[in-house]
């Protein structure tokens, strides 16, 4: 499920920029070791588990499952650029949100078809994430933090100007309908919209997966570990950068387009700068570099900030904190790096 | 002319905020090597210490003394307690905890004092300064306070033993190790060192935009970029950056048409990316060059 039993970048070459071999948990490889069988078992029976599971679950628990998808799909995005790539991003808030508005003024002033929204929310987010990873190629680590934090910082304000507020809405925002399933399915909107988000993740997925298992993958990869060798062997740094911003912003946009879809509203202020450090928190906690990570990622941002509600409502925001802490504490690498060890106990090594 | 040197001195005295915090942001960097997110909240929660202890009647100026004295041994606590178990763990996961840290203080602030504005003595006073409306005593005092601060550190890490041992902490860990340097307590050092002034910082201007469990959000972004704007390696670049960061903000307020006041910060922001594009280091910040 991962590619990093094929990362042949060796640090051989000389010291490596400062930070660069820390901001990846290295060999995050759960269970590449585990050999083909259990690997394959586990993605199929997940899989079939999330075939069913609406069948058996209440409305509201599928829309909050289909949540955990769209979040997980903008997860790996943004894994794509930090795990694969090693640039930073806290502007990820800002792809999701031009997503989720093209979707909207798509389907309510255009007449679009849903569907038809995702490929178009993808493109015009891999077209500005292209072009915003350009100037974004002379900056690194916080330099890099800070520029994507403008981003984020700028997006709701934009979204709230009046010249626009003729397709955004302004403050208010745009309503959605909810599409009904097709084909005389017999299904209701909420588990008709949770498998199209499974499908459209799926697809997603074997995509980021193949992608990073490629040639591609190890050029990315390659950069991250040592910018400097690899555009001695050839790779061309400013383009791969500039393209896995665009891809990155891809996934994004097409996570933020679902998520407008299946929660029927689009506003301004649902896409600050929380968002990006959720998207962040959700990575780290799934395993940077790790994509199926992503899965527990998106329910970690979910779930966790109700759980610590239910524990202390005057309290809530420490509880949050420390949770997250603890997570930190027991598996310092997220998700990936706690399997992998588990994996390593259990085979005894 | 006239409302140019107006917004400027105006912008220099909110600048003067953003200054302080970018000092304090600018030490913790040289300390750990990256930006810490819940430094504004640890400030913030400092200076309700601060508060505290003047409402159980402790002069102002003992109040001052004990709530550094006290953020001093709390920041070396909390890199002992949090950070020192996970020293090993990814970057990434440092920041998660940083956000994780700031979500922790901000609640227990918001969950011990409640969330209403509450006001804080200025020890300089509010009248104004040399008869000019703009700038008041407080503000004043605050630029002044910042500079000696600032001049208390060139000559700590220029000019003692200590101060020393902590820039070589920072720039070669191992090296360091080798010649009798303790790292990770210089690096605990610095987390006291850094939120001593924060809460320095915290108490300058929690007069100007009231005590509250909030407050220091929008700050501690403006001294991020203040220090970033100045060179994250050069505390004077910092305090600068934060004074260029007041000033901007203000003129793009005042001089761009219809969009100028509702996107202050993101064009502030705008700006300080442009700089960086070109002087990727930072206004002022050491070019760190890598042998290879």
């Amino acid at each position: 499920m991962s590619a990093h039993e094929e990362t042949v970048v060796h640090h051989d070459i000389g010291e490596s920029p400062e930070g660069a071999e820390r901001l990846i948990a290295k060999p995050a490889a759960p269970e590449a070791k585990a050999g083909l069988q259990l690997r394959h078992f586990v993605f199929v029976a997940l899989l079939v588990l999330a075939f069913v599971l609406p069948a058996f679950t209440k409305n509201f628990v599928v829309f909050q499952l289909t949540q955990t998808m769209v979040y997980a799909i903008a997860i790996v995005g943004l894994n794509l650029l930090t795990g694969f790539n090693g640039q930073f991003s806290l502007g990820h808030s800002a792809f999701y949100a031009v997503g989720a508005y093209t979707a909207a003024i798509l389907m309510e002033q255009a007449g679009l078809s849903y569907v038809w929204t995702l490929p178009v929310a993808g493109i015009i987010c891999f077209i500005l994430g292209f072009l915003f990873g350009l100037p974004a190629l002379r900056l690194e680590g916080v330099y890099l933090a800070l520029a994507t934090f403008a981003l984020a910082a700028a997006t709701p304000q934009i979204l709230k100007l009046s010249p626009l507020e003729h397709w955004t809405g302004g403050v208010q925002g745009i309503v959605i309908t909810k599409p009904d399933a097709p084909f005389g399915l017999p299904l209701n909107q909420d588990q008709w919209l949770y498998y199209f988000t499974l499908i459209v993740g799926l697809i997603l997925y074997l995509a980021a997966r193949n992608l990073v298992t490629s040639r591609t993958g190890r050029a990315l990869m390659a950069i991250r570990d040592n910018p400097i060798a690899a555009r001695s062997m050839g790779v061309n740094t400013s383009l791969y950068k500039a393209s896995a911003f665009g891809l990155s912003a891809f996934y994004t946009g097409v996570a933020g387009a679902l998520g407008a879809i299946i929660v029927q509203f689009v506003a301004p202020d649902s896409f600050t700068l929380t968002l990006s450090i959720g998207f962040l928190v959700g990575l780290v906690v799934g395993g940077v570099g790790w994509l199926p990570g992503a899965l527990f990622g998106g329910a970690f941002l979910l779930f966790v900030p109700n759980i610590a509600e239910n524990v202390s409502k005057g309290l809530s925001g420490a509880v949050y904190g420390l949770l997250l802490i603890a997570i930190i504490y027991v598996m310092p690498s997220g998700l990936a790096g706690f399997l992998q060890l588990i994996v390593s106990k259990v085979r005894g090594k | 002319m006239e409302l140019f040197i107006q917004q400027v001195l105006a912008g220099i005295s909110t600048g003067a905020i953003y200054a302080c915090m970018a000092l304090a942001v600018v030490m913790i960097y040289q300390a750990i090597d990256h930006l810490n997110f819940a430094q504004g909240e640890m400030a913030m929660f400092s200076t309700f210490i601060a508060w505290q202890l003047i409402e159980k009647c402790v002069p102002y100026w003992l109040a001052f003394v004990l709530t550094v004295i006290i953020s001093f041994i709390g920041g070396i606590a909390i890199e002992r307690i949090v950070f020192k178990p996970i020293e090993n763990a990814p970057v990434l996961s440092h920041v998660v905890i940083f956000i994780a840290l700031y979500s922790v203080i901000n609640s227990a602030a918001g969950f011990i004092w409640d969330f209403t504005v509450k006001s804080f003595p200025s020890p300089f006073g509010s009248a104004p300064l040399f008869g000019s409306s703009l700038i008041s005593a407080h503000q004043g005092g605050m630029v002044a306070v910042t500079l000696v601060l600032l001049l208390l550190l060139y000559g700590f890490f220029s000019f003692t033993r200590v101060g020393l041992a902590m820039r070589a902490a920072a720039a070669n860990p191992a090296s360091s190790r080798l010649v009798g340097i303790r790292v990770s307590w210089m690096v605990a050092l610095g987390w006291g060192m850094a939120t001593a002034l924060g809460s320095i910082a915290g108490m300058l201007i929690a007069p100007v935009v009231f005590l509250e469990p909030n407050m220091m959000i929008s700050i501690l972004l403006y001294g991020f970029a203040g220090a970033v704007l100045g060179g994250l390696t050069s505390p004077g670049g910092a305090v600068l950056g934060g004074f260029a960061v007041g000033v901007i903000e203000n003129l793009a307020g005042t001089y761009i048409p219809v969009v100028g006041s509702e996107l202050k910060l993101p064009i502030a922001l705008v700006v300080i990316v442009v700089v960086l594009v070109f002087k990727p280091a930072g206004l002022f910040g050491r070019v760190v060059v890598s042998r290879v």
